[in-house]
């Protein structure tokens, strides 16, 4: 096997912090409202069994990115956050200069966290903006305001080096004018990093069901595409180019926990409902742990560990992983990486028939990476790329 | 329990069950007493489907105690043995049975009743098992009436100079009209209909008065015992265990085990290894004497070896002349049969291989398209028999199927002043080679309730049809039609079920051929020529079946990266051109959280779909689409 030598070397922690004070229409992500409130401590307990029982499956690495993600992680306390790192650090050694995010609602209730979670440790944080407009904040379900959410960016850029904030855009009715200059707002409170996602109607969420009723319509292909245009271009001349489908940053500001996912790294995936992929033997095993919060919890308590899916991948399963992920990146794959991970090289004729309908391209350093022209066609690109 | 009709002891079972376990042939019943012939009487039953030939069959069985109440429960139309023909209601193979019948004047007669296929395709089959027959039962709906297929059976069967009984069905239904529907037999077949007998095959009503006329009305066969032997060679089938099983009706002499015989149309000639009768099932006898019907086997390997119609003899001290009528079952209809998963091609193989043990009317022969891999050409009796065999293909071998255009055999005159025949557009000579294309027209006699009369002519004429009569029966018109069978291949049985709601019926003969401005039209993907989507069409049809082919491929095949162009040529010249447009937006927008086993598993199932797509330069053509685009309705 030739897995290891052709593997990138960063290796990251996700933390799945499952709870929220309520569900937005459009998220389909693991996440669960306790009105009664929950066990913290209990919690934060379990997720360092996780890290302990994963540390002992994998031993002996160097964490360089970690990632509070959920559900809501700005529901923690600052201490909980600080225990989970802890738990990190005397399981693995944590790089000196690892980058340690935190996602967080934009609440001023959440924002007076931030110092606390600051001095937990945490140096970038990650805000659920998700538009810059009240009537739209409400019809996607936001308990905040457009005014809350500037004043919580205010008060992250006071406390950590880095922050990024996320937008919701494509939908119901807006128009590329609109968005414009919503995303010239945005682009002039950002400092290095920005997701910007196309609103996307998942299965078994609220917004599906109005969706399939005609009561929720979201603009077609053709608007969606000239929305994605109209994105990268405002993006790029502010000097935030994308660096993958919808992440834009100034370079070397990339989120670095995420590209270890589109990089096809090496992480673990802590916490209820969480992914994983860790080489044990050079075998590259896809994890992931019981979604339900209080069966997780007793699975933790009985077992040590909330696993319920550890497969080994075979070659095909990682090859067209790897398509998946590193194709979504501007910087591209390389085909010898592809060929060590799945014993055989991209298929030619495919690659040349992309190329010569300038959906991708060959950089210099042999890297192959999709052009400006493939990326609203992203998923026909990797598919064609894959069969 | 396993039924006796398909395990392989029942004659008509068409080919080998492989489902079931090896049996020997100790489910063969001892023999019925044979009959002077005077007390034999062989008859088929001439109906349309629906009508309930397949019931009265069942219920004559029943009453003479052919099969017990046991055997017949759960078992409606016995006759019919595969799913195909209970489900349509059609009668594919010719069946029989021998009754043994007590009748009322105190002697026990034999009845043979041989049930003949009951649709267009089989015309030959139906003229040859109406010739071992001296009677037939006319069996007609009597709130139905007479119907085009009924029509034709039944002139062949005062052709092969049959009694007929009229016998008119469901006549316990309240809409039941058979005043009328006799003076329709009257009028339109010109058959004394005064005594036709008034049945209901469902609840047994008349049913005894049927076995009566059988044996009052119908005639004896005639046949000289001391005579040497002549038979007819009605049909035959593949057992797993036996052989081909041969159905037979001996003319005059005496066929018996161990005798040397001839098949005189073939020259081959073979040791009798049994005869016997039908019970249904077979069971042996000693002998077949003239006038009986029966079977034989003779450790005949395939079907292909034996013709239908053909005339069986004494190897020995043949006789001279043949029976009248024989003819080589020829396939009028073509098509290419491709497994959508190429992988399949094998298998199709096998398939094939094994429905033509038992059919020799059906022919294949391999062939290759660009766009469909490898497949077969086939060719078929007429448009049922091309879907019969597809669809067994699809249901007992479980193999998908793509199928080309149907087409007919062209007859074409080279300026050379050569001639060939084709049957695979993919074959046709460079046009300035050609000096004329001669294409087979049929007569098609089409009756239907008179409110869907405009409909039904309106499709003739489209259809190129040349009306040739029309006539009124009460409220339901008769039509005959000149039409070519090329127009008839394409949809038209479907089309005119339903303009007429289903109502209309239809059959036809082939008449001759007539020369014909024929253009072979392709249709290009993406500027390529897709070879299984080129037809031979008519001049005149050409652009509009061009435009509503390219309109439903546009429809079918799914977005691409870049725009596909489809369109129709006749040479170099385009007719019609739809566009595919290109995907404008096909991303993900977020792969969050590392769980990229969600986003593999939708490209796994976005590589299914793909698999069922052929793949054609480089477009992805849905396999619906080319059976779509086949059945474009113009």
């Amino acid at each position: 096997m030739f897995v290891a030598m052709s593997e990138s070397p960063a290796f990251g922690v996700y933390i799945h912090w499952p709870f929220c004070l309520s569900k937005c229409p459009y998220c389909d992500f693991n996440s669960h409202v306790r009105r009664g409130g929950i066990d913290e401590e209990r919690f934060a307990a379990a997720v360092a069994a996780e890290i302990a029982a994963t540390a002992a499956r994998i031993p002996g690495r160097t964490v360089d990115t970690i990632f509070f993600g959920g559900g809501t992680p700005s529901l923690m306390k600052p201490q909980t956050v600080g225990a989970i790192l802890d738990a990190i650090g005397r399981h693995w050694t944590i790089a000196p200069a690892a980058e340690i995010n935190l996602e967080a609602n934009p609440t001023s209730v959440e924002a007076t966290r931030f110092a606390g979670y600051r001095a937990a440790g945490v140096n970038r944080v990650s805000l659920g903006v998700q538009a810059l407009d009240d009537p739209a904040l409400k019809n996607l379900g936001r308990t905040h305001t457009a005014d809350e959410a500037l004043a919580a960016i205010a008060i992250a850029r006071k406390n950590f080096e880095r922050y990024s904030f996320d937008l919701i855009y494509a939908r119901p009715g807006q128009t590329v004018a609109a968005w414009r200059a919503e995303l010239a707002r945005a682009i002039a409170e950002a400092a290095e990093h920005l997701s910007l996602y196309q609103l996307t109607i998942e299965p078994e969420t609220p917004f599906y069901a109005l969706h399939e009723a005609g009561k929720l319509v979201i603009p077609d292909d053709d608007a969606g595409r000239a929305l994605f245009d109209a994105t990268q271009e405002e993006c790029a001349r502010a000097g935030l180019p994308a660096y993958e489908v919808s992440n834009h940053a100034r370079t070397g500001a990339e989120c670095r926990h995420n590209l270890v996912y589109w990089r096809y790294g090496e992480y673990a995936g802590i916490g209820p409902g969480a992914h994983g992929r860790l080489l044990i033997d050079r075998v590259r095993h896809a994890t992931a742990t019981e979604k339900n919060p209080e069966q997780w919890l007793a699975r933790v308590e009985t077992h040590g560990h909330g696993l319920v899916v550890d497969d080994a991948l075979t070659r095909d399963e990682q090859a067209d992983e790897f398509l998946l992920m590193g194709l979504r990146l501007t910087e591209g794959i390389d085909p010898a990486r592809f060929q060590a991970l799945s014993g055989r090289p991209l298929d030619p004729g495919r690659v040349a028939d992309l190329l010569g309908v300038g959906f991708v391209e060959k950089t210099r350093d042999k890297h192959l990476r999709v052009t400006p022209a493939g990326f609203p066609i992203l998923d026909a690109v990797v598919a064609d790329l894959a069969a | 329990m396993p039924s006796p009709f398909r395990g392989g002891m029942f004659g008509p079972v068409p080919w080998p069950n492989l489902a079931l376990p090896p049996r020997t042939p100790d489910v063969i019943w001892p023999a019925m007493a044979t009959a002077p012939i005077k007390n034999i009487r062989n008859f088929s039953i001439v109906a349309h489907i629906d009508h309930g030939k397949s019931t009265l069959a069942d219920r004559l069985i029943q009453l003479t105690g052919a099969m017990s109440e046991r055997e017949m429960v759960g078992r409606e139309q016995v006759l019919d043995s595969m799913d195909i023909e209970r489900e349509r209601g059609i009668t594919i193979k010719a069946q029989t049975v021998r009754l043994a019948y007590r009748a009322d004047d105190g002697e026990t007669y034999v009845l043979n009743l041989i049930d003949t296929p009951g649709h267009v395709d089989f015309a030959y089959e139906v003229n040859r098992s109406l010739a071992a027959c001296e009677g037939s039962l006319l069996v007609v709906d009597a709130s139905q009436g007479v119907e085009a297929q009924t029509l034709a059976n039944v002139y062949h069967a005062l052709d092969a100079g049959h009694e007929i009984v009229p016998v008119l069905n469901k006549v316990d239904l309240p809409a039941a009209e058979p005043d009328k529907v006799k003076q329709q037999i009257e009028d339109v077949i010109g058959l004394d209909a005064h005594d036709a007998l008034m049945i209901s095959a469902k609840t047994g009503l008349g049913i005894h008065e049927v076995l009566e006329a059988i044996v009052t009305r119908l005639p004896p066969p005639k046949g000289d015992r001391a005579a040497t032997l002549k038979a007819l060679l009605v049909d035959s089938w593949y057992d797993a265990y036996l052989g081909v099983v041969v159905l037979v009706r001996i003319v005059d002499g005496v066929l018996k085990k161990g005798q040397r015989i001839r098949m005189m149309g073939t020259g081959a000639s073979y040791e009798v290894d049994r005869v016997g009768t039908f019970s249904p099932k077979l069971t042996p006898a000693e002998e077949l004497g003239p006038g009986e019907i029966g079977f034989l086997t003779a450790s005949i390997k395939e079907v292909a070896d034996t013709r239908v119609g053909d005339t069986i003899t004494d190897d020995r001290k043949p006789i001279e002349h043949m029976l009248p009528g024989f003819k080589p079952a020829i396939p009028v209809v073509f098509c290419g049969l491709f497994p959508v998963d190429a992988a399949q091609f094998e298998d199709l193989r096998a398939a094939m291989g094994k429905l033509r043990l038992n059919d020799a009317s059906f022919s294949y022969e391999m062939e290759t398209s660009a766009a469909l891999g490898f497949g077969f050409r086939c060719g078929f009796l007429g448009l049922l028999h091309l879907e019969i065999i597809q669809e067994r293909l699809e249901r007992e071998f479980n193999l998908d199927l793509i199928a080309t255009a149907p087409s007919v055999i062209y007859k074409i005159k080279l300026r050379s002043g050569d001639e060939l025949q084709i049957h695979n557009p993919v074959d046709m000579p460079d046009p300035m080679a050609v000096l004329e294309i001669e294409e087979p027209w049929i007569e098609a006699t089409i009756l239907t309730p008179d409110e869907y009369l405009g409909s039904v002519l309106k499709l003739c004429q489209d259809r190129r049809g040349n009306q040739k009569e029309l006539t009124y029966v009460g409220n339901r018109a008769m039509v005959k039609y000149d039409l070519p069978l090329n127009e008839v291949v394409f949809d038209f049985y479907d089309r005119l079920k339903s303009v007429s709601k289903g109502y209309a019926s239809f059959d036809y003969h082939l008449t001759d051929y007539h020369a014909a401005d024929l253009v072979k039209m392709q249709i290009l993907v993406n500027a390529e020529p897709v070879d299984a989507l080129s037809m031979l069409v008519h001049r005149t049809r050409a652009e509009g079946r061009g435009r509503a082919m390219c309109e439903k491929l546009k429809e079918l095949i799914p977005p691409h990266m870049f725009q596909v162009p489809i369109q129709a040529a006749i040479g170099g010249k385009i007719i019609a051109r739809e566009t595919v447009r290109a995907f404008r937006k096909d991303v993900t927008a977020k792969c969050y959280g590392g769980d990229v086993t969600r986003k593999r598993k939708l490209l796994d199932k976005q590589k299914e779909g793909k698999k069922r797509m052929r793949q054609f330069g480089k477009v992805d053509i849905p396999q619906e689409a080319f059976i779509a685009a086949l059945k474009v309705d113009v």
